[in-house]
């Protein structure tokens, strides 16, 4: 059993565009075998959780930990985080002119293989087919170039299809549902539930419960203002669509200002 | 040493005093033990161009021509434009030497120590298809030249400028020198003085062929000039597919390649002529390469410039006849002290004519890429049109790039597009590549290679691997 865990993590943002602590000690813990589901309003700061856990540069962690099996990840690149089991599936994943899919998706499962005993071509096509299936998806998307021109859905689906061949040990989803209609998200569900079981867990990060409809989750958490303010099962999610973050926060008493309001 | 049969053994032995210095640092940079036969020593004078002639029992005509072309070499200035070519010392240089006194048909008959060469080089991966119909240079001579059945069949010729001169002297008399005149620039009247080897293709009217003519050069001595002078004639209606690559072995000191190209491309044909050039980093690069599009014609450039110390390199196509099109698919890497110096030049002397010029181009360790681009629409150039895009990637600080477009416009009735974009590598597109575990190296190399797929997809799939290959090991390191 693997386990992730977040330590009182505090997070920063520092660039042309923003300064501010948008982190202010998250907590958390999960293990393989789990799914666990964080909402939160708009601008609460879940894809900085997300994008912080997986490494990107932009944001600065000032205090608190990353602990992977017991190993902080901190001052870890974002690549060796990938390698030592961590995926994250993007909200607005970049598009890369004259790299195909396939030749992408290769060199990624490569990199986690001896450079002496590459993954077999047809090894991996009979493992990119079945799952080019499993999330109805056309052939012909492997051989275009990485994300270029691919529409909203096509890029989630993507995302899901690349979530499946390296098969990480936690995948962290940020708002794999946006934008998409009932059937795209039943296809991606049916992604996500696919992994399920003893060597995996996911994080899945969504502003409406919908989702979770068809993955369901062992732990719900809610996220405002920076903080995790309230965790429970499945039952969680449900009471939010029906009561809305501004009745949570009231009920918790929270001094916090939801984006939606202004 | 082997024990090379020589004709001129002091400057045999002036040979073995400086050979290889084999470069630790550059892939390519093997030599082989193969002594030129034929050397006419180092500088170059009028005695010197007279050898070459007599060497090569030529025609008065073409003796009388060189002769010409060596007093223009003599009168005319150094470029006074683009890099600094102070450091090369032409007095030094070996103008001819030949590595084997017979040609070579026949691949069981080329000496083992050349077909090594060509082995590490890769040449074969490049070659064995089609070796049956190539030709390739080695040290200012055709070495081996076996022409395929099928260019026999459909009357192509195909064979080394020398080798035309004496069987098809009407053919060369009339086109040679005429695109690309003697006095046009001093390293033009140099090649024109001293020019050996080359490839010679004359594809008839109506002949139509889609396997790639194909080359490969190769300098193999400290300070060989390499003068190359290659002449192609694309009858009316007829369509070829050239292509040649080069790489040159890493010697201590400066070494010189001046080729003269000119391509003549008749109504209704179509030429491309690819080149994939891989110096190493002492090699001056200067060479005129011109072609001429006549009505309804299309002439296509596909150049792919690595390594060198200083390329100077402005393909041009002259649309001469109406409809004509012309275009330039370039990409240039320029490592630590390399100045690619690069750009097209096309010129709109007919109505409806078109033009593209597509350059891309990667500095890195302080290397420099330039554009220098020359688009003119002539008086009686109505209804024309030209694009040109300019894209370039800087790896860091210390790297370069320029662009300098001159355009001039002599008609009000034509069109003219250019985009120029430089940039760094995306740090987004590294993120993502990064975030499935892909290493920054492999990451850096993947977006890079994505960058110049647009020029690699128009390559023969060998030569594509073979660039992808020199590319990645050109980026090596390049990611701290």
């Amino acid at each position: 059993m693997a386990n992730l865990t977040i330590k009182n993590l505090h997070v920063r943002v520092d660039d042309e565009s923003e300064h501010k602590e948008i982190l202010k000690g998250v907590n958390l813990s999960m293990n393989t075998n789990e799914v666990h589901a964080i909402m939160g309003p708009n601008g609460t700061g879940k894809s900085t959780l997300s994008e912080t856990i997986m490494g990107n540069p932009r944001y600065t962690i000032t205090e608190g930990d990353i602990i992977l099996n017991g190993e902080s990840l901190l001052g870890k690149p974002v690549d060796e985080r990938a390698r030592a089991g961590l995926f994250l599936g993007m909200q607005y994943p970049a598009e890369i002119m004259g790299v195909t899919n396939a030749e992408f998706m290769r060199s990624a499962i490569n990199a986690r293989r001896p450079e002496d005993d590459p993954i077999s071509v047809r090894t991996f096509i009979k493992e990119l087919d079945k799952n080019l299936e499993l999330l109805d998806m056309n052939e012909k998307m492997a051989e275009r170039y990485l994300n270029q021109g691919f529409s909203g859905g096509e890029k989630k689906r993507n995302e899901i299809l690349q979530l499946l061949m390296i098969k990480p040990t936690f995948a962290i989803l940020d708002e794999i549902d946006s934008g998409l209609d009932i059937d795209a998200m039943k296809v991606v569900a049916k992604g996500v539930n696919s992994m399920r079981g003893a060597d995996f867990g996911a994080l899945i990060i969504t502003h409406y419960e919908r989702l979770l409809d068809y993955i369901t989750p062992d732990v719900v958490h809610v996220m405002m203002g920076g903080k995790v303010v309230k965790s429970g099962d499945a039952s969680l999610a449900t009471k939010l669509e029906e009561e809305g973050y501004a009745g949570l926060r009231d009920e918790l008493g929270l001094d916090v200002k939801l984006t939606d309001e202004d | 040493m082997s024990e090379a049969k020589t004709k001129n053994t002091k400057n045999n032995e002036e040979l073995e005093n400086t050979v290889p210095d084999l470069g630790e640092d550059y892939d390519y940079g093997f030599s082989d033990d193969v002594q030129p036969i034929y050397s006419t020593g180092r500088g170059l004078t009028e005695a010197t161009v007279r050898e070459i002639s007599a060497e090569k029992d030529e025609p008065e005509w073409m003796l009388n021509y060189r002769l010409r072309a060596y007093r223009t070499y003599q009168k005319m200035p150094m470029p006074d434009f683009g890099p600094d070519l102070s450091d090369l010392d032409l007095d030094h240089m070996l103008y001819y030497q030949k590595a084997t006194d017979r040609q070579y048909r026949d691949w069981e008959d080329v000496p083992d120590t050349i077909k090594n060469t060509f082995d590490r080089l890769g040449v074969p991966e490049a070659e064995r298809k089609y070796l049956a119909g190539s030709s390739a240079q080695y040290e200012s001579e055709v070495v081996y030249h076996n022409m395929r059945e099928e260019f026999e069949k459909l009357g192509i010729v195909f064979m080394s400028t020398d080798q035309a001169l004496k069987e098809y002297p009407e053919i060369v008399k009339k086109y040679f020198g005429t695109l690309v005149h003697m006095n046009d620039n001093k390293f033009a009247a140099l090649n024109s003085a001293v020019w050996s080897g080359g490839t010679f293709i004359y594809v008839p009217k109506g002949v139509k062929t889609d396997i790639p003519i194909q080359s490969y050069f190769r300098i193999n001595a400290e300070n060989s000039g390499q003068f190359e002078r290659t002449l192609i004639i694309v009858d009316k209606d007829a369509s070829v597919n050239y292509v040649e690559g080069c790489t040159a072995p890493n010697y201590s000191s400066d070494s010189l390649h001046a080729a003269v190209v000119e391509v003549f491309v008749e109504d209704d044909a179509y030429c491309r002529y690819t080149t994939i050039q891989n110096w190493s980093k002492n090699v001056y690069s200067l060479e005129t390469k011109r072609a001429q599009a006549m009505k309804n014609a299309t002439m296509e450039w596909v150049d792919g410039n690595l390594g060198s110390k200083t390329t100077m390199k402005y393909p041009s196509v002259y649309l001469d006849g109406e409809g004509a099109r012309g275009t330039m698919l370039s990409i240039a890497v320029a490592g630590e002290g390399v100045i690619q110096d690069n750009g097209a030049r096309m010129i709109h002397a007919a109505p409806n004519t078109s033009s593209s010029i597509v350059s891309k181009s990667i500095s890195k360790d302080g290397g420099a890429v330039n554009y220098r681009g020359t688009v003119r629409f002539d008086r009686d150039s109505d209804g024309s049109f030209a694009h040109v895009e300019c894209d370039t990637i800087l790896m860091d600080e210390r790297s370069t790039s320029d662009t300098v477009p001159f355009n001039e416009i002599l008609n009000g009735n034509v069109a003219m597009e250019h985009e120029a974009k430089v940039s760094k590598i995306s740090e987004e597109q590294l993120y993502y590549l990064m975030s499935r575990g892909i290493p920054e190296a492999k990451a850096t190399e993947m977006i890079i290679m994505g960058f110049v797929e647009p020029f690699t997809k128009e390559l023969p799939m060998e030569y594509a691997v073979e660039l992808n290959r020199l590319i990645a090991y050109e980026m090596e390191g390049s990611v701290g």
